[in-house]
């Protein structure tokens, strides 16, 4: 139909260059300058010029951007990982087992207190990485669906979450092991982690192909991508991820519990649609995924803020989600012509 | 002043419609996109009980206007007349109900549902309850069939048919609506040769009842056999209308291409060499038995027979897609074991595959995309990073070799035309440097400018060496191009023939062996 391309205006090419995530960042933008308002308006002081209020944003965002950027991967694979979640509590579960100091009363391993803080922070990626992998191993061997493969997962792994102490939450934790969690070490192990499945995603052979397998998995298979293989790296990556993510939340709150990380994959899910990361596959960008969870921080503060019932809160943020994605319904209809 | 579509339906049901000169006439369309002026000043004159063919090139317009005479898209200018009464369709729906009915290329039928329910669609007929009247329905859609002498059960499930037979299922529904006018675009495109035969009897059983066809092909032959007119558009412009007895094949290319095309089939004799690729009584379980064959080093070897002979599957076979249940795969002389595509590519392959939608493009993904995915396996990485700039280079040199008209590389691969997508899959082959290339169905739909130029280039890819498979249903492109042919029919290879022996009748007698 369109063989006339060259004739499409210089100026149309431009503004289609320009990256999405300025789209993403003008709605960030927006809607803190609206709780900035309505803060003045309502609480008769501001929103944004509270450095406390930002760094409880951040603190808030890091957990579920860690997740966020290992799905988004999954998502442009055309996949869905709902066991996040899950993962953080069995990570956060298992980790702080081996992050206990001898001085607590009783440890859940008594001959293997205070051990050097690496332990922790290795077993917990491992038991993440294993449960990706596992994750992807169904998705990519038996072809039942993501859907199906991680919703399994976010059962049996918050299972084990439970199992592994018959409930109690595990405390003691050496400061080592807490200093992760400490401060401001949450945002920078997100911002790390986001900047190097950025840089992995754009500039590497292992982005190219989790893209192009999103776009069509036929035709990058018959390109010579070995998509089973690839795509169990993916999922391994996104349980890794949701396994720091664990390890991070258990050294933040000095403890571990069963129930941690509830709801934390639909946060993620969330945030990477929110930042432009298409349901369909092939399309979305880490720094999309990073703008969306801020979204995500900054309502939920703001909401707080302003009083909003935490219930209104809830049902607001529902509308929102479903909101980016008929957006992005909406862009690839347009794309359509 | 335009009619709405509501009074003009209206009209028609009481059955005060004048008697026009045509059955359908656009004058002056215009119609824009962003960016793209698909249709300038064009016309369209339909009469009653004929065929009428849409010519032209991919992107000359032909399926922007059948689109706007199907109601899917409005004009920005001109005027459209059914039965010389101005009319102006803004959906699908109105365009059915005033008897314009479109069979679209890609069918839109619901695979889970049966043959019957999907005709009668919206209008089942109904009991005195109001519930669907399964039993009424069945005996509508068999009288139907009984019309257009269409043997399939209305019971069927859809996704149960062949792809012929759903066209049949469409082009049922399209009659059922008492349609005056119908629109076809490229049906025959997944039809064999005795399936073509039969949709061919069927348009001219309509055209006598003096409903008007609008046919749209890329198949000159198809224009001479079933079509009484044919109207050419180059470039979003009308150029004629001719009776299709009062001209040549030569001339409609000519019109077509505003050119002379002097050599379709560039084909040279160029030195053949060492046997590059040899495969041994390869089989695939229930799909091809015990084909064997041998390619050398700059020779062409066409395979043809009907859609369903299995020439695509000993393709995906040797690529490693459907990896062999017996047989060897030798290439220069060792026998290789080829389990995945990833391994065919380790062994000099490349393979343009025949659906270029479903297999090829990356749709969403732009150009540089597109045709870098292939040689990313062995080439521009480092340590897993890839060395964009050699890479973007590379890609830029083979787009201008291959002469890709694009805006540029990063322009997404669906708003290219068929032949320029085309031409990317090839160069994203290319760039992996190939000893041996399998095309299958490499001009399939695309416009007789890039078909040359694509012909042009596999010619020149035989001199330098490489060893070229090609599968085509174009019997002139099989005896244009190869240098032998092997002939199969029903997953069995029938023959192979010589290109100085190699006839059209020949071919044809093999595949139908």
């Amino acid at each position: 139909m369109t063989s006339e391309q060259a004739t499409i205006p210089a100026a149309a090419r431009r503004s289609r260059r320009m990256p999405p995530e300025v789209n993403i960042l003008l709605v960030l933008i927006g809607i803190a300058l609206v709780f900035e308002i309505l803060g003045w308006i309502l609480a008769g002081q501001s929103f944004l010029a509270n450095t406390q209020r930002l760094r409880i944003i951040i603190l808030q965002v890091s957990v579920i951007g860690i997740i966020a950027v290992g799905v988004t991967q999954v998502i442009i694979t055309g996949g869905v990982d709902l066991s996040s979640g899950s993962v953080v509590g069995m990570t956060a579960m298992v980790a702080a087992s081996f992050a206990q100091t001898s001085a607590w009363a009783r440890p859940i391993y008594p001959g293997l207190t205070d051990l050097p803080f690496i332990i922790p922070i290795l077993v917990g990626l491992g038991i993440g990485l294993l449960a990706g992998f596992i994750n992807g191993w169904l998705i990519a061997r038996t072809r039942i669906p993501p859907f199906i493969a991680t919703l399994g997962m976010m059962v049996s792994a918050r299972g084990v979450a439970k199992w592994y102490t018959k409930g109690s939450p595990i405390s003691g934790l050496s400061d080592q092991f807490t200093f992760i969690g400490s401060s401001i070490w949450p945002v920078v192990i997100f911002l790390v982690v986001a900047l190097i499945f950025h840089i992995a995603l754009r500039y590497t052979r292992y982005g190219k192909f989790t893209y192009a397998i999103g776009a069509n998995a036929q035709a990058a298979r018959v390109s010579g991508i070995d998509i089973e293989r690839h795509l169990i790296k993916v999922y391994a990556i996104a349980g890794l991820l949701a396994g720091l993510a664990g390890i991070v939340t258990a050294a933040r709150a000095q403890t571990a519990q069963a129930g941690m990380g509830v709801t934390y994959e639909l946060d993620a899910i969330a945030a990477a649609v929110i930042g432009g990361t298409s349901l369909a596959g092939g399309v979305g960008r880490i720094t999309g995924t990073v703008i969306g969870a801020i979204i995500l921080g900054v309502m939920i503060s703001g909401f707080t803020f302003l009083r909003v019932d935490a219930y209104y809160q809830e049902i607001i943020k529902g509308a929102i989600i479903v909101a980016a994605v008929v957006v992005d319904v909406y862009r690839q209809k347009k794309r359509k012509v | 002043m335009a009619i709405s579509p509501s009074t003009m339906a209206a009209v028609r049901a009481s059955g005060a419609v004048p008697q026009a000169e045509y059955l359908l006439n656009a004058e002056n369309i215009r119609k824009e996109f962003p960016g793209v002026l698909a249709l300038d000043d064009v016309r369209f004159r339909l009469k009653r009980g004929t065929v009428h063919a849409l010519m032209g090139e991919n992107g000359a317009g032909k399926s922007t206007l059948m689109k706007i005479l199907a109601g899917i898209y409005v004009p920005d200018q001109g005027e459209v007349y059914l039965k010389g009464l101005p009319i102006r369709l803004k959906s699908p729906l109105d365009a059915l109900e005033n008897g314009i009915a479109m069979i679209h290329q890609e069918l839109n039928l619901m695979p889970f549902m049966t043959v019957a329910e999907n005709i009668w669609i919206r209008r089942e007929p109904t009991n005195s309850f109001g519930l669907v009247d399964h039993g009424r329905m069945y005996d509508m859609t068999a009288e139907l069939f009984e019309r257009l002498n269409i043997r399939l059960d209305p019971d069927a499930e859809v996704r149960d048919l062949s792809v012929a037979n759903r066209q049949m299922v469409e082009i049922a529904k399209a009659v059922s609506y008492e349609s005056d006018v119908l629109i076809m675009d490229e049906p025959t495109s997944a039809l064999t040769e005795r399936e073509v035969e039969h949709l061919f009897a069927i348009i001219r059983d309509l055209r006598a009842q003096g409903i008007g066809i609008v046919y749209i092909t890329h198949k000159m032959n198809e224009l001479f056999e079933i079509a009484d007119e044919f109207s050419v558009f180059r470039d979003g412009r009308y150029i004629a209308t001719h009776a299709s007895s009062d001209v040549t094949r030569d001339d409609i290319i000519k019109m077509m291409v505003g050119r002379e095309i002097t050599q379709m089939f560039p084909k040279e004799e160029v030195p053949i060499g060492d046997v590059v690729l040899s495969v041994k009584d390869l089989s695939l379980r229930n799909v091809f038995r015990d084909v064997s064959f041998e390619v050398r080093a700059g020779e062409i070897l066409g395979i043809a027979g009907l859609v369903g002979s299995g020439r695509s599957n000993v393709a995906e076979t040797i690529f490693g897609v459907t990896p062999a249940t017996t047989g060897t795969i030798a290439i220069n002389g060792r026998t290789v074991a080829i389990a995945s595509p990833n391994e065919a590519i380790g062994h000099g392959m490349a393979f343009l595959t025949e659906d270029r939608k479903d297999t090829g493009c990356l749709l969403i993904l732009d150009v540089l995309e597109n045709m870098q995915i292939a040689v990313l396996q062995e080439r521009f990485v480092k340590f897993g990073f890839v060395a964009e700039k050699q890479l973007t280079a590379a890609c830029q040199e083979m787009s201008d070799k291959l002469r890709v008209k694009t805006p540029g590389l990063e322009e997404k691969i669906e708003n290219l035309s068929g032949g320029n997508q085309q031409k990317v899959l090839i160069g994203r082959w290319l760039l992996t440097n190939p000893k041996i290339l399998i095309l299958d169905e490499p001009t399939r739909g695309i416009d007789v400018g890039a078909k040359a130029e694509i012909h042009r280039l596999v010619t020149q890819l035989a001199r330098q060496g490489v060893a070229v498979v090609m599968i085509s249903s174009e019997m002139p492109e099989v005896l244009g191009m190869s240098d032998r042919i092997m002939v199969m029919h029903e997953g069995r290879v029938t023959g192979f023939l010589d290109r100085k022996d190699a006839t059209q009748v020949k071919v044809m007698e093999l595949a139908s062996k």
